[in-house]
């Protein structure tokens, strides 16, 4: 047996509520909706539940972040749990799901809901982004912590942050907002086929360049969309694979390294993040490598994000992401070597968080991506989520 | 100083650790809390170096001068603040490698901002209470040293 033990695992169901820009809809119902119908998704029930897993946990504060808490499902599923655990500190979103996969080859669980459920969308209302600012409201409120070095400066959110390492990347290898405009363009190409997505007329390079500029060079088309929805994966235990409806995904590999500072401006290389280092640690858990990848999921709450998570995972050498990019042909849908968000991803699906991208990767190597199913039965597919000091990847196949 | 009117900012908590960095503008210095036994600038601060873990650390006053490592020029209305579009820039400083600031870039057209500028540091004060802070912002240092 392998000595890395989430090889012992497998996603064996998933599930997805209605997604939506504004749904004015109880968010714990929507986590519900999700977690039920990846539970029978899995084939399994309710009972067979035993650990449960989330991102971020119960938070207030900023308003529509997170839709519930472990505790909040626990009760109105009536699960009977033998591990549990929903926090922030972690790997990015997936996480969470790389948290379920340690605890099932472990022994403390057999089959572990992991959630993910946002509200943004209906939180932030007519009013966007601004609405849940900290500090938005003046005052006396005084920065601390991490923000203490941001706020004072009106930087308040991750675009302007990612901005200055997208710059910082633009100087020193060369990218343009050409390149980098394919992927939201990719996005808007595969969300027209997929009936949840957020956004789907077509988008041209012309519109992409056109539209207004939030803080340079990131312009609205590359960053994500606020949304309501909630989205469920279970992870089971390889010995469970008989009682399932139908063969699983295999957990190959998982990455969760974070080697550098866990700071916006102070980490070693700004064209880079936490990635690079998770990214790494996953090929060395593994013996495909990354030319053996049909699919790649990845993390778009910011395009930049998904250009450093292509040369963090190896599908092109670190700063080679543009060139990688240029033209669209390469991570296109039908007949790209390595489609990327074939859903339409955070950019025009909606910021469904990290779990979308997990959600997709099996919709695809499960062959259910009906319109916007990649062809050629892929049967490697990566998903990767977290941006800045926050990485989690998953390396999934169709069989081991 | 800025040339404009002094902007609304969300001014940093001070406590024990921090006081120094937000309120030593007032004599026109920056400066950071460093470490006595091995040298390390330790930023942000924190009550014992990261390298050799010595709990004798001290403010230290910096050149001021520093070289524009990136910047970003902000277009969309997050909060109350500087007027748009504003620069927001990390700045890294000559005294020790990575050691950086995120900041906003006054005094300085924003068609002529661009990576690798020499920057000097300039001081934006506010009184807020009983406290009085000097937010430092960078403008081009012109003096070629």
């Amino acid at each position: 047996m392998s000595k890395f033990v989430e090889k012992q695992t497998v996603i064996s169901g998933v599930g997805q509520s209605d997604v939506g820009r504004r749904l004015f809809r109880d968010p714990l119902e929507l986590t519900l909706d999700a977690c039920l119908a990846a539970i029978a998704d899995a084939g399994l029930t309710t009972k067979d539940i035993d650990g449960v897993a989330t991102y971020p946990g119960p938070m207030s504060v900023p308003p529509g972040f997170s839709g519930a808490g472990v505790v909040d499902v626990q009760d109105a599923l009536r699960l009977e749990l033998g591990w549990w655990s929903g926090g922030i500190e972690s790997p990015g979103q997936l996480g969470s799901v790389i948290n379920a996969c340690l605890a099932v080859a472990a022994g403390l669980a057999n089959h572990v809901l992991c959630f993910r459920s946002v509200w943004e969308g209906s939180a932030q209302g007519s009013q966007g982004r601004s609405a849940v600012m900290p500090g938005g409201g003046g005052g006396s409120f005084r920065a601390s912590g991490f923000m203490e070095w941001t706020l004072p400066f009106a930087a308040p959110s991750a675009a302007p942050w990612i901005a200055l390492m997208a710059q910082r990347h633009f100087y020193e290898f060369g990218t343009t907002r050409e390149q980098l405009g394919q992927i939201p363009l990719t996005a808007r190409k595969n969300a027209a086929l997929n009936p949840k997505a957020i956004y789907t007329d077509p988008m041209t390079m012309e519109d992409y360049l056109n539209v207004r500029m939030i803080s340079t060079p990131l312009s609205l088309y590359d960053c994500d969309v606020p949304c309501d929805g909630g989205t469920a994966v279970i992870v089971s235990h390889v010995d469970s694979i008989p009682d399932l409806r139908r063969p699983p995904i295999h957990v190959e590999a998982v990455g969760t390294a974070l080697r550098g500072r866990p700071s916006w401006d102070q980490f070693d290389d700004l064209t880079t993040m936490a990635n690079r280092d998770a990214g790494a640690q996953l090929w060395g858990r593994t013996d495909l490598t990354p030319q053996d990848v049909d699919i790649a999921e990845m993390y778009d709450g910011f395009s930049f994000i998904a250009l450093t998570w292509l040369e963090a995972m190896g599908f092109c050498g670190h700063g080679e992401g543009g060139a990688f990019v240029e033209g669209g042909q390469n991570i296109a849908r039908d007949g790209g070597v390595l489609p990327l968000n074939t859903h339409g991803g955070q950019l025009s699906a909606g910021r469904l968080h990290g779990y979308g991208f997990l959600h997709e990767a099996c919709t695809q190597l499960w062959g259910e991506g009906d319109a916007r199913q990649v062809p050629g039965n892929p049967e490697v597919g990566v998903a990767c989520a977290g941006g800045g000091p926050l990485a989690g990847a998953l390396l999934l196949t169709t069989h081991r | 100083m800025p040339d404009t009117e002094v902007p609304f900012r969300i001014l940093p908590a001070l406590t024990d650790l921090n006081r120094d960095f937000w309120t030593a503008g007032a004599r026109g210095e920056l400066r950071f809390l460093r470490c006595n036994a091995c040298g390390y600038y330790n930023h942000p601060p924190t009550a014992i170096c990261p390298m050799c873990h010595s709990k004798d650390l001290a403010p230290h006053t910096v050149s001021g001068k520093a070289t524009l490592h990136t910047f970003t020029v902000n277009y969309q209305p997050w909060m109350p603040g500087p007027e748009l579009p504003y620069v927001i820039a990390i700045v890294e400083l000559p005294e020790q490698e990575g050691l950086r600031l995120t900041t906003n870039i006054v005094n300085c057209p924003i068609e002529d901002v661009a990576i690798g500028m020499p920057m000097r540091v300039t001081f934006e004060h506010h009184t807020d209470g009983d406290d009085e802070i000097y937010i430092p912002l960078f403008e081009p240092d012109r003096s070629g040293s």
